[in-house]
């Protein structure tokens, strides 16, 4: 990918759609508590905040995943009294921020190493089987399928990040399970899908036992 | 002040300065891409490791590594050499083999560091990234597929500029630089972001695929765009004019030079005079220099005395000297360089000058701007307010509200203003420590406001112990020269028109109103044909400033010489052999054969334009000027880019002002 395309940034339909956007009085409270949270002056660290923001009341506008169109990164730069590029410089630069429409559950498949030994490739077979297409809207304006790096739960590879929620030790089927319940308009239940509690050791503990029934002081067991 | 070894060389440099600073002191040469004096440190290019004791077994960015007392620094060793190399090789992976088509080819930083760092071949066996072009603005080329992301550009535009239109945007291998949303920078210092460019990814567009750098002649020259006097260099092949570029000179331009400075000059080469025109029957007929000296030698005979001469912006010292010999030798003082009107008196310098210094401006606290756009008027001073307000000054401004590119506090229009500031403000000067007015000359058009700021001086301490703030900004190369040599009458053109001249003589002069002088027989000597040579019955093409050595004295009274860089297009002539020509027609020779004579006798006279690159001294005296102003100043400065008959004539300047300030969208050719 020589050059990360992105939406006409100008064009004039989305400045149109987007030219008037403003804050709900709701994200108005919220942006107000975040900048506060910044001393005078230095109201600009708020940009990174404020971008999410804007990109979550984008997803409720328009009841589908959220994006960054150019006229709410200029918004939210407005907002803190900082050039336009510089705003624009932050959402290019962290993934998280999309700067093309996608679909309402955005599927962020993990394929760094960890999860792809542990069968991240059944995952993206799965999303394939669905109909997923990477960086497409699909299913109606339902998914969107992403290819990221490492998203920080190597111990419960393969992960898939849905919007907010991690889906983790999955497999082709509770892949599918998973795209489907969301199709049907579920939420299920996110975290381990094979049942184990966070990230411990499939199987029960293999050290500390002990621990896992009651506290226990291991300091007189040390030789 | 911390005392370190480079190379077991012991270098003693002052606080807060860095490794790579020291091993200058040391006179050690450091590779650097993104290292520059005049920007913040940015440390990404990593070309300036070193060696540094104490520290971590590895090798360091010296650039961003502060200097401390007893460190010890290799910069010779294998280990840095092979990491240089090793940075080398990777800003080379996407680096395009481009350099036989590439502008910066000869000049280039990259090129020349991989003569020192580079491996002779490439290991790289992928397929190399390409970047999208990019579009900003008529003056700056993009080859953005040979940017090292260096952000040099990006640091100009926020620091030095204060536009914040260039960044970078996306992230690792995608990272690139760009305009936001493809727009022309809006800024009057852009050309800067190519030259501080160490590859070719910016290029200068009005020069692209013009030439080689080995292939110029460089001039030291002065610009006269405006007052500021940038030092440049320019550059010709044969016998044109193909660039022009900044020369060092901290104490005037640093190392910037305005848009202007850099590309009116294809302005050179258009709208000429290239031959003497006598008007015959209400039309210009060419003549040759014989017929057009004759013409004009009896029309000043038939005149006796009354004969004026109106010195343009872009003059010379030493023609308005010759000028001014030859009315003289016909009886005449009749000569005046201030175009707008102005009838200020003249008899105090220090009045009418830029007294702080255009350095020393940066260390005012408090500033009042009277009727001015230093944005426009002198685009090298802005920067040096945009300092001073970095460093906490306070900057007030009294006039037509415009972006300075930096916080300013707008008190109102009027200029009345001057002599009821708010109780705030006045709280403000008075407790400054060093306080400063500038007036714009639109500002002192203004009957009232020169005496008004001469008492808001008085009133406030402006001209104390070691410090001067008492600052007229002058629009014109020619002004402070001009005031040196008495080149103007109490009264100003108003006076000259007074007294009917019967001969005019405009010298490069065309920004004046022409209506009062209506029954002069009017000279024209200058060498473009524009607003003057128009209206003018005799033309006497003469040479540009590129084209004749001269003297120019700047608005902070800086005198500073220029040197010729190529010689006047067809029959014309340098000025005061014009002047010396027409003398021998009239039978008072006058006593200079030679310019170098002529400069001699201009000395004799003004002591002071000897003393080159010196400030000519200026001793404070208060001048009686009547007070009261009020009133709106017209800015002297309506369009940045077209101000005068050289950058009228550039197609280059012309489309800056249509594209950037007028917001017309121009068609690129395909390449």
């Amino acid at each position: 990918m020589a050059d990360a395309s992105v939406n006409d940034p100008n064009h004039p339909d989305i400045r149109a759609r987007w030219g008037g956007f403003a804050w709900t009085a709701e994200n108005r409270e919220r942006a107000a508590a975040i900048i506060a949270r910044y001393p005078p002056g230095r109201q600009q660290s708020a940009v990174m905040p404020l971008l999410d923001l804007a990109q979550r009341q984008v997803a409720e506008e328009t009841a589908s995943g959220g994006w960054l169109p150019m006229p709410v990164i200029e918004y939210v730069a407005r907002e803190l009294g900082m050039p336009p590029m510089r705003a624009y410089e932050v959402a290019t630069f962290y993934t998280m921020f999309n700067l093309q429409p996608v679909g309402r559950y955005l599927v962020q498949v993990c394929g760094t190493t960890p999860c792809m030994l542990q069968g991240s490739d059944d995952v993206f077979a799965a999303c394939k089987a669905k109909g997923l297409k990477k960086g497409e809207i699909t299913h109606g304006g339902l998914f969107t399928l992403a290819e990221v790096e490492c998203i920080g739960a190597c111990a419960n590879a393969p992960v898939v990040q849905v919007n907010d929620d991690n889906y983790e030790d999955l497999d082709f089927d509770r892949t599918l399970a998973i795209l489907n319940a969301l199709e049907r308009g579920e939420s299920p239940a996110p975290g381990s899908s094979t049942g184990r509690q966070t990230s411990c050791p499939e199987g029960g503990p293999t050290t500390l036992r002990t621990m896992a029934v009651e506290n226990h002081d291991y300091r007189g067991e040390w030789a | 002040m911390p005392k370190l070894t480079v190379d077991g060389i012991e270098v003693e440099v002052p606080n807060g300065s860095t490794v790579l600073q020291a091993c200058e002191a040391a006179g050690k040469e450091i590779p650097r891409f993104c290292y520059h004096e005049r920007l913040a440190i940015a440390g990404n290019c990593r070309m300036c490791l070193v060696e540094a004791k104490p520290g971590p077994p590895k090798p360091q960015a010296s650039c961003a590594l502060p200097a401390a007392d007893g460190q010890e620094i290799r910069t010779d060793t294998l280990t840095v050499k092979k990491a240089r190399e090793g940075v080398m090789e990777f800003l080379l992976i996407n680096h395009p083999l481009d350099c036989p088509i590439c502008d910066q080819g000869g000049q280039c930083d990259l090129q020349d560091l991989a003569v020192g760092y580079g491996r002779g071949m490439s290991r790289f066996e992928e397929n190399k990234r390409a970047v999208n072009e990019k579009y900003m603005g008529p003056l700056i080329a993009t080859a953005m597929t040979r940017c090292i992301q260096c952000t040099r550009c990006v640091r100009f535009a926020e620091e030095v500029a204060g536009v914040e239109e260039l960044g970078t945007v996306f992230r690792g291998e995608n990272m690139q630089i760009t305009a936001y949303l493809d727009a022309a920078l809006t800024s009057e210092l852009s050309g800067n972001v190519a030259d501080l460019c160490p590859v070719g990814a910016l290029n200068h567009k009005p020069y692209h695929f013009e030439s080689r750098p080995w292939e110029l002649r460089r001039a030291p020259a002065i610009d006269v765009f405006d007052a500021v006097g940038t030092n440049i260099h320019l550059s010709s092949r044969a016998r044109q004019i193909v660039r022009a570029i900044p020369r060092i000179n901290d104490d005037v331009n640093e190392e910037w030079a305005a848009d202007k400075t850099r590309y009116a000059i294809d302005g050179l080469y258009r709208n000429r005079l290239d031959r003497p025109w006598v008007r015959r029957e209400g039309k210009l007929q060419p003549v040759d220099w014989a017929e057009a000296l004759a013409v004009v030698a009896e029309r000043m005979r038939a005149a006796n005395a009354s004969v004026a001469a109106v010195a343009g912006a872009l003059l010379d010292a030493e023609t308005m000297a010759a000028a001014k010999s030859l009315l003289r030798s016909v009886g005449s003082d009749l000569y005046e360089h201030r175009q707008a009107g102005h009838a200020t008196p003249t008899d105090g310098l220090a009045a009418l000058r830029f007294n702080s210094g255009i350095a020393g401006i940066e260390e005012a606290d408090a500033i009042l701007l009277v009727g001015t756009n230093p944005r426009w008027e002198a685009p090298l001073v802005n920067t040096r307010l945009r300092k001073a307000v970095k460093t906490g000054s306070t900057v007030f401004a009294i006039g037509e509200r415009v972006d300075l590119t930096y916080p300013v506090t707008w008190l109102g229009e009027d200029l009345s203003l001057l002599g009821r500031l708010p109780a705030e403000v006045a709280e403000r000067f008075r407790g400054a420590s060093k306080p400063a007015v500038i007036l714009g000359e639109g500002a002192t058009l203004v009957e009232g406001t020169l005496g008004d700021a001469l008492d808001f001086a008085n009133t406030f301490n402006l001209v104390r112990e070691g410090w001067n703030g008492f600052n007229v900004l002058s629009t014109t190369a020619s002004a402070q020269g001009a005031l040196m040599l008495g080149f103007a009458v109490p009264g100003g053109l108003a006076e000259l028109a007074a007294r009917r001249p019967e001969v005019l003589f405009l010298l490069g002069a065309d920004e004046l109103e022409l209506q009062p002088f209506a029954g002069a027989f009017t000279v024209y000597v200058g060498h473009h044909g524009d607003r003057g040579a128009r209206v003018a019955d005799v033309i006497l093409p003469s040479a540009s400033y590129a084209e004749k050595p001269g003297t120019y004295v700047n608005l902070e009274g800086r005198v500073q010489i220029s040197e010729r860089a190529v010689f006047p297009p067809g029959d014309a002539r340098e000025d005061w052999s014009i002047f010396r020509a027409l003398s021998d027609l009239l039978g008072t020779p006058l006593p200079f054969d030679t310019h170098d004579q002529l400069r001699a006798r201009m000395y004799a006279e003004v002591p002071a334009l000897a003393r080159i690159n010196a400030v000519a001294p200026a001793p404070w005296s208060v001048p009686v000027a009547p007070t009261g102003a009020s009133g709106r100043a017209t800015l002297p400065v309506q369009d940045f880019y077209l101000t005068d008959p050289i950058s009228r004539a550039s197609p280059t300047m012309r489309r800056c002002s249509a594209e950037i300030l007028h917001g017309q969208t121009m068609a690129e050719a395909a390449e």
